[in-house]
C-alpha cells in the first residue's frame, strides 16, 4: 500500500485531506518502474491551493508531455493551507510531491507557474517548507533546479534571486533541450554552476544570477546585462508554432475535489487579433495561433472519456474569434445534449449567434450574461483599443433580454491612463442604459422580474510588453475615490435598484502594480513580508496591507516610484533585456495613438506590424494559407 | 433496469468525503459509457443513490449505491467495466438488478450496519482480554446506556443500548493486519460490533467505543479509532425477530421467497 507523506493524525486533523494524497484518476506514478533511478524528477508547482491549482490548464499540457518521456517522471504540489503549513513547521514535516509523496528538496527539478503576482510570498513558502534556500546562490549542488515560467516572468525581476533559471515563453517548445542538458549534467557530473552557464545558453532560458544591474541616482535602471561570457544580452520567448501537433493531454488528471474548474477544457486557440492596449496576454501571446477543428473534435471527445466529467469548456482569449467555431459548437452540441454534458462559453462576444448557441446548453432563467465593457465611455474604450462599441453592448443585451435572460454582468475597469471624472461617471450610464434597455423593449407580461445588473471594477495595473507599459497608475486613494464617484452616480440613476455596483481592494492593485514593474530591489520586500507572515496574499482572508506597508518602508522602497510615476519611452526597463518580438516601436507608436484616442484595426483587418510576422505563421499568414 | 454497486473504499481513499465519493462514482460511470438514466431539465443528473455516507477517515468494504440504466446490459459486464476505471482503494465487489420501486432503494432498506474497530498501534491502553471481556458483558448487560446523541439538528440524551445488536472483542491474526484497510499498524485486540443504522436510529461506531471506554475506565482519543464498515444490512424479519441481510442479497431472497 502507498505511504503517505503525513500521518492519519495530521489528516485527520487538517481541512480537506484529499488535497495531499494524491492518487487521483489519471495520475501518473512510475514509482514501479525499473530505470526510476535514471530519471529526471521534476516537480511542477502551482504556488496556491490544490483547487486552484488543480484547474490550471499549463500544468496539465506540460505534466502530460513531460512524463510522456520515459526518463522524465513529473510530480505536483501545490501551496499547503494555513492549517497544514502550521503543522509541517512545527513538526518539521519537509514539503513532498502529490504522487510519490516524496520531498521536494530530493528533486532534480522544482518548476513553479507564475500565473498572478499575490502568490510572489506563496512562491516563498513552498521553498522555505521544501527547506530549499530562498536565494538561487545559496542552493548547493543537491538542492533542484527552481525554475519559473508564466505570464509573470515576464518581468521577473521582482522575484529573481529566488530562482535559478526562468523560462520565458510557452512552456511546449524548450523543454527536451533543458532535459537532454541535465541528463548530460547526471552523466558527467557537470556543477551546479555549469549546468546554468549552460543552460543559460538555450534560447529562452533566462539565468538571473549571470546578470547585474546598476541604477541612476534617481531609482531608474542605469544598465543591465550578462556578467559571464556567453550568456545572451537578450533572451527571446519562445512560442509553438506548429499549433496543430503540439502536444496536450489525452487524459488530464480528474482531482477527487470539486476544483475551481471542474471540467475538461479545450483550448482553441492562443493568441488574440483584438490588440487591447491594457492586455498583457493579448501582446505576449501573439500571433494568433487556431487549432484545427478536426483535431479539437476528437480531442473534446477523448478528453470527455478520460475523464468523465460533465462539462466541457472553451479556452482562448476571444472565442467569437475561432474560425471555425459554428462547426466546432455544433459538433460539441450534437456529441454532448444526449449525455447530460454542458457546454461552458467564456469569452465570447453577446451577439445573436452566441445567444442562440447559449440557449441551446444553457438554462436561460439561471446563467447571466457577461459584457466586458471595460470602460464606460466610448472615448476611453478608444483609449485602450477595446473594439467594442455602446450599440454592440446595448443591441448584445437587447437581444439576450428578448431571448429570455434578464441577468447581465458588466466588467470595468478604473484608473486607465487618461481618464477623466466624466469617463469614470459613464460606467453608471452606461449600467443605467442597460436597464433602460430592458424596460423600454420588454412588455410587462413578457418580463420574468426586474432586470439584474451588476457591474464590477478591478484597477487598472499596467504591465509589462503593453502599450501602457510606461502608464502612470493611480495611489489607491484616487482608485477609491473614482469608484466612490460610480457608486454615486448609480444610485443617483432612475433604476439603482436594478444595478449592484462592487469594486476591488485598491491597495492589492497597488501591490500588484509594484511586482508586475518593479526591478529586482523589491525582492527584499517580498521576502520580508513573507517573513512578517503574508502568504496566501491573494485570499482577502490572509491579506494584511500593513505588514507589506511595513515591509516597504522596513526596505526603503517607495511603492509608488513602480506605479505612480509615469515612464518616458527612452527609460530602460527591467524587463527590457527580455524579447518579446513584439516590438518596442510598436507599444511606443500604440502608446501615442492610445494618447491621441485612436483605435489600431485588429490582426484580421490590417496588420499593424507588432513584429510577429517573424514567426511566419498563425494570423499574420492566415491568407497566404 | 437498476442495479446495485458495492464497492469497497479502503486505503488513502478513507480521506475523501462522501460528496467527493459520489462525484468520483459519476465521473468513473461515464468513463466506463454505461448507457446511464438522466434526470429530466436543464441540468440533467444520473440517477443514482448511495445507502449510506461514510464519514472521512474510515474504510470500509461494503458500501453500496443504486444505478438507472436505459439499457439492458448484463451485470458482470456492468461490474467489469466500472472496475477499469476505478483507482487504487477503490474497487467494485458486485453488481445486482434490483427491483424499481421506492422502497427497494438502497437508502430506503439500510437498518444496519457492522464494523470492526481496531486500535492505532500504542494509541490506547487496553484492559487485558479477559477484563475487556468481562467489562463488555457488564456494559451490555446494563439496564441502559444514555449518551448525548448530536444530529444536525439538535443534541438528545439516548439510550443506544437497544441500537447495539451485537458487539464483541475479536483477536486480529497476522493475515488480517497486513492487510488492514487503513494500511497502518493496529493493536491486535479489536471491536466487531452490529449497529443499528438507517435514517431513524442510526447510531456510529465511535459514539459506542467512547461510551463503552468510558464505562470500562480506559482512555480513548478520536484518533486512535480505526474503524472499517463490513457491511450494511436490510432487515427482512420483523423488529422483533431480526433477519439482517446484506444489501446486495435483498432481491434474490425476495425473489426466492414469492
Amino acid at each position: 500500500m502507498r505511504r503517505l507523506a503525513l500521518s492519519d493524525e495530521i489528516l485527520l486533523s487538517i481541512d480537506k485531506p484529499a488535497r495531499y494524497i494524491g492518487n487521483e484518476v489519471n495520475a501518473v506514478d512510475k514509482s514501479a518502474s525499473p530505470e526510476l533511478g535514471k530519471m529526471i524528477r521534476f516537480c511542477m508547482c502551482f504556488p496556491d491551493v490544490y483547487e486552484i491549482g488543480m484547474s490550471h490548464l499549463g500544468i496539465q499540457i506540460l505534466y502530460d508531455m513531460f512524463n510522456k518521456r520515459e526518463d522524465v517522471w513529473c510530480e505536483r504540489v501545490y501551496s499547503p493551507w494555513p492549517d497544514l503549513d502550521k503543522v509541517m513547521r512545527e513538526k518539521k514535516i519537509p514539503l513532498f510531491a502529490l504522487e510519490s509523496q516524496e520531498p521536494v528538496r530530493s528533486f532534480d527539478f522544482l518548476g513553479i507557474t507564475i500565473q498572478y503576482e499575490m502568490c510572489y510570498t506563496n512562491i516563498l513558502q513552498i521553498l522555505d517548507l521544501s527547506g530549499i534556500a530562498l536565494h538561487a546562490e545559496d542552493r548547493g549542488e543537491e538542492d533542484p533546479i527552481v525554475i519559473g515560467g508564466g505570464p509573470c516572468t515576464y518581468n521577473p525581476e521582482p522575484i529573481a534571486e529566488f530562482f535559478d533559471l526562468f523560462y520565458i515563453g510557452e512552456g511546449e517548445v524548450a523543454y527536451d533541450e533543458l532535459f537532454d542538458l541535465y541528463q548530460e549534467k547526471k552523466r558527467t557530473g557537470m556543477s551546479r554552476r555549469d549546468f546554468l552557464l549552460r543552460a543559460s545558453r538555450i534560447e529562452g532560458i533566462y539565468v538571473p544570477q549571470f546578470y547585474r544591474a546598476s541604477y541612476h541616482e534617481d531609482g531608474t535602471l542605469a544598465s543591465f546585462g550578462p556578467t559571464e561570457e556567453g550568456v545572451p544580452a537578450k533572451v527571446r520567448k519562445r512560442i509553438v508554432m506548429d499549433f496543430n501537433e503540439v502536444s496536450y493531454p489525452d487524459a488530464p488528471i480528474v482531482p477527487y475535489l470539486q476544483a475551481t474548474q471542474d471540467r475538461v477544457v479545450l483550448e482553441i486557440q492562443r493568441g488574440c487579433i483584438r490588440g487591447c492596449r491594457f492586455c498583457q496576454a493579448g501582446m505576449i501571446y501573439r500571433p494568433l495561433r487556431e487549432k484545427n477543428v478536426e483535431r479539437l473534435k476528437r480531442q473534446a471527445e477523448v478528453m470527455l472519456k478520460n475523464t468523465g466529467y460533465d462539462e466541457i469548456s472553451l479556452s482562448s482569449l476571444s472565442s467569437s474569434d475561432y474560425s471555425e467555431l459554428n462547426e466546432l459548437l455544433t459538433f460539441l452540441i450534437r456529441i454532448c445534449n444526449d449525455k447530460g454534458i454542458n457546454i461552458s462559453l467564456p469569452s465570447l462576444r453577446i451577439d445573436a449567434f452566441s445567444l442562440d448557441v447559449m440557449s441551446k446548453v444553457q438554462d436561460v432563467k439561471k446563467s447571466s450574461l457577461t459584457f466586458a465593457a471595460e470602460a464606460g465611455s466610448q472615448r476611453m474604450r478608444d483609449v485602450i483599443n477595446k473594439g467594442i462599441t455602446e450599440e454592440d453592448i446595448l443591441g448584445g443585451a437587447l437581444e439576450a433580454f428578448r431571448g429570455g435572460w434578464n441577468k447581465v454582468k458588466l466588467y470595468f475597469m478604473l484608473g486607465l491612463p487618461g481618464e477623466k471624472e466624466e469617463d469614470v461617471r459613464d460606467i453608471a450610464h452606461l449600467c443605467e442604459k442597460v436597464a433602460e434597455c430592458y424596460y423600454d423593449n420588454i412588455p410587462k407580461e413578457e418580463r420574468t422580474g426586474k432586470v439584474s445588473i451588476t457591474a464590477s471594477s478591478s484597477f487598472f495595473v499596467p504591465k509589462p510588453f503593453t502599450p501602457f507599459q510606461w502608464a502612470r497608475m493611480d495611489r489607491e486613494q484616487e482608485f477609491l475615490d473614482k469608484a466612490h464617484m460610480v457608486k454615486d452616480e448609480v444610485r443617483s440613476m432612475l433604476n439603482q435598484k436594478s444595478i449592484r455596483y462592487t469594486y476591488h481592494d485598491a491597495y492589492i492593485s497597488v501591490l500588484e502594480g509594484v511586482f508586475a514593474r518593479g526591478d529586482r530591489r523589491v525582492a527584499q520586500a517580498i521576502e520580508k513580508a513573507y517573513r512578517k507572515g503574508a502568504v496566501f496574499d491573494a485570499w482577502t482572508e490572509y491579506f494584511d496591507e500593513e505588514r507589506w506597508q511595513e515591509s516597504f518602508r522596513e526596505c526603503g522602497i517607495d511603492p509608488y516610484f513602480y506605479t505612480a510615476r509615469e515612464r518616458d519611452t527612452s527609460e530602460l526597463l527591467p524587463w527590457d533585456f527580455l524579447d518579446c518580438q513584439v516590438s518596442r516601436d510598436f507599444l511606443i507608436r500604440e502608446w501615442k495613438r492610445a494618447k491621441e484616442g485612436a483605435v489600431t484595426p485588429n490582426c484580421r483587418q490590417r496588420c499593424s506590424g507588432c513584429g510577429c510576422r517573424v514567426y511566419n505563421g498563425g494570423v499574420c499568414y492566415e491568407s497566404q494559407d | 433496469m437498476r442495479v446495485r454497486i458495492k464497492f469497497s473504499k479502503t486505503g488513502c481513499l478513507k480521506f475523501i468525503g462522501h460528496l467527493d465519493v459520489m462525484r468520483f462514482f459519476q465521473k468513473a460511470i461515464r468513463r466506463a459509457e454505461l448507457p446511464v438514466s438522466l434526470s429530466e431539465g436543464y441540468s440533467p443528473h444520473m440517477l443514482m443513490s448511495f445507502a449510506a455516507p461514510l464519514g472521512v477517515g474510515k474504510t470500509s468494504s461494503g458500501e453500496y449505491f443504486d444505478l438507472d440504466l436505459k439499457e439492458e446490459i448484463p451485470e458482470e459486464e456492468i461490474l467489469e467495466r466500472l472496475n477499469a476505471q476505478m483507482v487504487p482503494g477503490m474497487h467494485a465487489e458486485s453488481c445486482v438488478r434490483i427491483g424499481i420501486t421506492k422502497a427497494e432503494k438502497c437508502m430506503t432498506l439500510v437498518n444496519a450496519a457492522d464494523y470492526t474497530v481496531s486500535f492505532r498501534k500504542g494509541s490506547v491502553m487496553l484492559p487485558d482480554p479477559k477484563q475487556l471481556q468481562e467489562k463488555l458483558n457488564s456494559f451490555l448487560s446494563a439496564p441502559s446506556v444514555i449518551v448525548l446523541r448530536k444530529t444536525k439538528r439538535s443534541e438528545a440524551e439516548t439510550d443506544i443500548l437497544p441500537w447495539i445488536y451485537e458487539m464483541n472483542v475479536t483477536e486480529l491474526d497476522d493475515r488480517t493486519l497486513a492487510d488492514h484497510p487503513q494500511g497502518t499498524d493496529a493493536e491486535r485486540t479489536a471491536f466487531h460490533m452490529l449497529l443499528s443504522a438507517g435514517s431513524v436510529s442510526n447510531l456510529k461506531p465511535e459514539l459506542v467505543m467512547n461510551a463503552f471506554s468510558e464505562f470500562a475506565g480506559f482512555d480513548l482519543s478520536a484518533l486512535s479509532l480505526l474503524i472499517h464498515r463490513n457491511d450494511i444490512y436490510t432487515n427482512i424479519g420483523t423488529a422483533e425477530n431480526r433477519e439482517l441481510v446484506p444489501l446486495d442479497r435483498v432481491s434474490r431472497i425476495q425473489m426466492d421467497r414469492t
